[in-house]
């Protein structure tokens, strides 16, 4: 567990830095983000709140019908702890109006589309108040895939992409996110019930672990057998990894030109900031 | 001979070179009146770092105005500064300067471009190919680049050509957060504790801050004694104006107590190089 350990105060002083030096140098002073009640977003907003002052963070929960009211509740909480601005807009409203044209759609289909609703209000507001849409998927979701793509994966800047989900819980806990967000079952609330762990088959400690040592440090599958890991597990992590890399790259580009975006034509995106 | 050494600890701007030279030319007016003898800024802190095709845009002739401007300041104070270098023959450095007095004393071209893991620097840059030390107002310097300083020949040549200072300017990302400190901050600060200790030269290390595209840079410029010991730090992670008087005695008195230096055997290093040099290429 020892290798996870992070440095909170180190971490929470890069993160923060990260929000306001990133977000300063664009010539904007806010940032939007959506609260869902979670423990991932719920440390966003407490990292763009030090960054750049509470009242330049606005934090929209956008439940739908099936929606544990906990959620929404949560996020108000959240909200009010690191004095964020807050609102409220539900997508019940959108999204039924669609899936009234296909009745039959399944949960994957209407989480997909309850996430992309969400992106579409978060950039709206980016608009409507100048401000950047912050990310709230971390390192663990990432790797793993487990997100929607041009949905909950859409952001001008990801705070948390960097930390998994175990050090997501100690900077949570040192940065004083309340105590009943911290400690629940992570959950993406399509429907009642739900949980990350359950639907995912492993808890997050546990992936962690592995995934630590298999992307950051370079563990090869033999080597992580041999330190206990099950090998069945090991591999489907990795199969996890590789199918889901295309959520984690731009859209592919036929390349026909000498000077293709992002593959003979780079700049970093900071180019003049 | 003593002197004040100011080491600029600042947040480039990427790809803004006037934007830049602003800010350079402020802390060259700040260093000379607190009365530093020297000034120290980090590498490419002309241009900043994660440049790609931005180089050939953002690079500079040793006679162009930016640079010339930089030498006529280097009339009140001493100047080491990075920056990207166009040759005439249109190759692009990752290059440092020492300006004093008006003059161009020494150019240092990057010899070791890491490109792996963030790094890409050889892509899109040309690869220096000596380590010279050189005579400067405040005694014998050497210069480094960087990752130059985590090549032990650089540092070792350099001393070994009278270098007594050694100045490395830097762009150093943050990353490691682990343990008790910044795990890439204090990986450096042993590299160059250690090289001082063990060449019996002072360090000055000057590092840069800000973000690029979310990669941090965490400052950390210091000034490290002959002995290994930091005898100043500047901040971490925050923009830092690192002021530090450099005792020549305690360069002397380091030298008589540990002449690890003097009795390096130049010979034996050749000889055993040579070998190793032509039983490679059998």
């Amino acid at each position: 567990m020892s290798a996870l350990l992070a440095n909170t105060a180190l971490l929470r002083k890069l993160l923060v830095g990260f929000v306001r030096d990133e977000v300063r140098k664009v010539g904007v002073n806010k940032v939007v983000l959506g609260l869902s009640g979670g423990i991932d977003s719920a440390l966003v907003a407490f990292i763009a709140a030090e960054a750049l002052g509470p009242e330049n963070v606005h934090a929209i929960c956008m439940p739908y019908k099936t929606s544990n009211p906990e959620s929404e509740a949560h996020a108000q909480l959240v909200a009010a702890a690191c004095g964020v601005e807050f609102s409220v807009v539900p997508i019940t409203p959108m999204v039924d109006a669609y899936f009234d044209l296909f009745p039959d759609a399944n949960n994957m289909r209407r989480g997909n589309k309850m996430a992309r609703e969400r992106m579409t209000i978060l950039f709206d507001h980016s608009a409507l108040l100048r401000a950047l849409v912050l990310g709230t998927s971390n390192k663990t979701e990432l790797l793993l895939g487990y997100g929607t793509l041009y949905g909950d994966m859409a952001s001008a800047l990801n705070p948390i992409g960097d930390i998994y989900k175990s050090q997501v819980w100690q900077l949570s806990e040192a940065m004083g996110v309340p105590q009943e967000v911290i400690d629940k079952k992570p959950s993406a609330d399509l429907w009642a019930g739900q949980t990350d762990e359950e639907e995912l088959g492993f808890t997050y400690r546990q992936v962690d672990e592995l995934l630590f040592r298999l992307v950051d440090q370079r563990w090869t599958k033999p080597e992580l057998v041999a330190n206990g890991f099950d090998a069945e597990f090991v591999e489907s992590i990795h199969s996890k990894i590789q199918n889901s890399h295309f959520k984690r790259r731009l859209p592919v580009i036929a390349k026909v030109s000498n000077r293709t975006i992002d593959r003979d034509f780079r700049y970093a995106r900071d180019w003049g900031k | 001979m003593d002197f004040t050494v100011v080491l600029a600890q600042i947040k480039p701007k990427l790809g803004c070179i006037a934007d830049n030279l602003a800010v350079i030319e402020r802390e060259i007016a700040k260093a000379r009146e607190a009365g530093a003898d020297l000034v120290v800024f980090p590498e490419l802190a002309l241009s900043g770092y994660f440049l790609k095709d931005l180089v050939p845009d953002v690079a500079l002739r040793i006679d162009s105005p930016e640079i010339l401007r930089l030498i006529e300041l280097s009339k009140g104070i001493s100047i080491a500064i990075g920056f990207v270098e166009e040759t005439s023959d249109y190759h692009f450095f990752n290059s440092a300067l020492y300006l004093e007095e008006g003059a161009i004393r020494h150019l240092h071209r990057k010899v070791y471009l890491p490109t792996y893991g963030l790094f890409d620097e050889q892509r899109y840059l040309a690869r220096g190919e000596s380590f010279r030390a050189f005579d400067t107002n405040f005694g014998r310097f050497g210069m480094l680049i960087c990752e130059d300083m985590w090549h032990l020949s650089a540092s070792y040549i350099l001393a070994m050509d009278g270098a007594t200072t050694l100045i490395c300017l830097s762009s150093s990302p943050a990353r490691g957060i682990e343990g008790d400190a910044l795990g890439s901050a204090s990986a450096w600060q042993k590299l160059v504790s250690t090289t001082a200790l063990f060449l019996n030269c002072r360090v000055l290390y000057s590092n840069r801050v800000g973000f690029e595209d979310g990669v941090n840079f965490w400052g950390g410029s210091e000034y490290v004694a002959p002995s290994g010991e930091s005898i100043v730090r500047g901040a971490l992670l925050e923009e830092d104006f690192v002021t530090a008087r450099v005792d020549e005695g305690a360069l002397r008195r380091e030298r008589i107590f540990s002449p690890m230096m003097r009795d390096e055997n130049l010979f034996v290093t050749m000889q055993e190089l040579g070998r190793i040099a032509l039983e490679r290429g059998r």
